[in-house]
């Protein structure tokens, strides 16, 4: 009988090898991330200077935005997206938080199990669609009932269907936030006497109100960044005058994106139309960079609170 | 005289007077009944949007439902205009956005969960996916435009389905890296440490071990990013997806992966763009189709993730 040698016990080079060859194509594949960002920064950024240092100043401050004649008024594009993302916060925050609040806080478990995933259905409702039913139900059905006098394409349907598009984002990041809150502060609360509904004014709410914060930033981010909806339903992307009302037509960031992407081979007049294309996708990219990483962090540090 | 107090006797005496009378809290009961309200609502506005987009695109369904699924686009007639080369051109987009997102973006959450160290690599990884995730889906668009079609034009022919598939992997992929990294975590400790115990390498207990024990959670969350890319239209309107009649000619199913492209949600932009009744009754009938499509990949996908939970 031999005896067991040192060798016995050690692997073969062939599977020490797949392991290291293993690691490297994990390590290229996370490069490729970074790969995938880089590229959006540079191809945009690189487009996006050759409009801005070709432009003339008063080219961005005109009556409104017409790119192919030249006129890129950026504050009719801004204050569209704007109006629209809050009309949107206006109908998703208290929707969103009221259904987060109900669910982490009141709701049967039986009841959560089938509310959560149905929410989590209306998360996958397409954006055309919803553009679809704001110019063919909000505004005909109900928002003309309340206006005579309200435009086909208007800004208001836009919130509102970019609005139903944002609840249910800021309801699960809302109840991610209630639910991290440790159920020892509602016992103590419940232990003092306090009712439900002061156990979750006073203090689950005050304890998740950064989560809750960053809930509506990132939900007012997804709303600036929507594109479908507000093309379909608010008009303008190709041309429009700088105009507050909410009844009237309006372009946004998106739709403006939108509309000169669909001409693309044909943008014809001025020749910085097609640049500006680049130009409002890194405004769009900033805006909502910022917003995100403002967002990520207030998440973070609620993560290592609790 | 009884000098001995019996302390269940003074609680019942006294469970009144502690207990709240019925109907006292007021302000409670209104919380909560906003709260349902509001939930309600939420929840009806899924039942409203079907119920519009089927009532509104009846007059498509009933009568020519079979013509509607089968036909391509028409530009002359709303009567003729049909969704079949959507359906085949989301499918087709479907498979190539897999194709790219799918193993990056599984490697790339291996990669942080089981071979990253806290260094200062990953830390940047991990923090580009979160904001990579919260990117507007038009900039995709953008780099589809910059980078597939016209940089890579040579792999992907232009305005093809590889372009667009590209793009929406792009767009997919942080959500991908971000579910699965998640399943990977859920893993228990024990599972891999048992493995190494019995003198597996990395990769072994990676590919026999982790992987396969976090696989159904992988896939429930790829589907539900996937079926958010189906329903996108504004990255493949950058990147060029035909809004109009394409022919097909006698080209076979792989070749029209090189060939000009449409995608259901362009095609129901297009619709609705048109004026007049019968093209909204067609943007409500593809709506419809969409939904049913989406609906379903995304019902069975939330009931297997809910089904197959792995409780640890």
């Amino acid at each position: 009988m031999t005896p067991i040698s040192l060798e016995d016990f050690q692997t073969t080079g062939g599977r020490r090898a797949r392991s290291a060859v293993a690691r490297w194509l994990f390590l290229l594949a996370s490069a490729a991330t970074v790969a995938v960002s880089a590229l959006i920064v540079w191809t945009i950024a690189s487009e996006a200077w050759t409009f801005g240092s070709q432009v003339a100043r008063d080219q961005l401050q005109t009556i409104g935005w017409f790119p192919r004649r030249g006129l890129f008024d950026l504050s009719t594009l801004l204050v569209n997206s704007a109006q629209i993302s809050l009309i949107a916060m206006f109908v998703a925050v208290p929707s969103g938080l009221g259904a987060a609040i109900y669910l982490s806080e009141y709701a049967h478990p039986k009841v959560r199990r089938v509310m959560k995933p149905t929410l989590e259905l209306l998360a996958s409702v397409p954006s055309v669609v919803l553009g679809v039913f704001a110019i063919s139900f909000i505004t005909p059905a109900v928002l003309s009932q309340f206006f005579d006098d309200i435009n086909f394409f208007n800004k208001l349907a836009a919130g509102i269907g970019v609005g139903l598009l944002v609840i249910p984002l800021i309801a699960s990041i809302s109840e991610d936030a209630l639910r991290a809150v440790p159920a020892s502060l509602r016992e103590a609360s419940a232990g003092l006497g306090a009712r439900k509904v002061s156990t979750t004014l006073r203090v689950v709410i005050p304890a998740a109100i950064s989560g809750l914060m960053a809930a509506i930033i990132v939900g007012f981010s997804r709303a600036i960044g929507e594109t479908m909806v507000v093309t379909i339903a608010s008009g303008g992307g190709d041309t429009s005058l700088f105009d507050l009302s909410l009844k009237e037509s309006g372009g946004t960031i998106t739709s403006a994106m939108a509309a000169l992407g669909l001409g693309t081979d044909q943008v014809a007049g001025n020749d910085l139309a097609f640049q500006s294309l680049y130009f409002l996708g890194a405004l769009l990219f900033l805006i909502t960079l910022v917003l995100n990483i403002f967002g990520n962090a207030i998440v973070r540090r609620m993560q290592e609170r609790y | 005289m009884a000098i001995v107090s019996n302390p269940a006797r003074l609680a019942e005496q006294h469970a009144a007077s502690l207990s709240r009378k019925p109907g006292s809290d007021i302000p409670g009961q209104v919380f909560k009944g906003v709260l349902i309200t509001v939930t309600g609502l939420a929840i009806a506005f899924l039942a409203v949007i079907v119920g519009v987009m089927v009532v509104d695109g009846w007059s498509v369904l009933s009568e020519r439902l079979g013509d509607f699924l089968s036909r391509g686009f028409s530009q002359r007639s709303a009567a003729d205009a049909g969704v079949w080369q959507g359906i085949v051109g989301t499918l087709q987009i479907a498979i190539a956005t897999t194709v790219f997102a799918v193993p990056i973006g599984v490697a790339t959450a291996i990669y942080l969960v089981e071979y990253a160290d806290n260094n200062r690599f990953s830390r940047f990884v991990e923090l580009n996916v979160r904001n990579l995730a919260g990117v507007p889906s038009i900039v995709y668009g953008l780099l589809g435009l910059a980078v597939f079609v016209k940089s890579l034009s040579g792999f992907t022919q232009g305005k093809t389905i590889f372009a667009g598939g590209m793009t929406l992997a792009a767009m997919v992929l942080p959500i991908v890296v971000i579910t699965s990294v998640e399943a990977l975590k859920a893993v228990p400790q024990g599972v891999r440490e048992a493995a190494y115990g019995v003198g597996a390498t990395k990769w072994e207990v990676v590919a026999r071990q982790v992987l396969p024990a976090s696989f159904s959670t992988i896939l429930t969350g790829t589907v539900l990013s996937l079926a958010r890319a189906l329903g996108e239209a504004a990255p493949l309107i950058l990147v060029g997806a035909a809004t109009g009649f394409i022919s097909f000619g006698d080209a076979n199913f792989l070749e029209t992966f090189t060939g000009p492209f449409t995608a259901l949600p362009v095609l129901i932009f297009n619709f609705a763009r048109q004026p007049g009744e019968d093209w909204a009754a067609n943007a409500a009938a593809a709506s419809v189709v969409i939904l049913v499509l989406v609906l379903m990949i995304n019902g069975t996908a939330i009931y297997l993730r809910n089904r197959f939970e792995k409780k640890w």
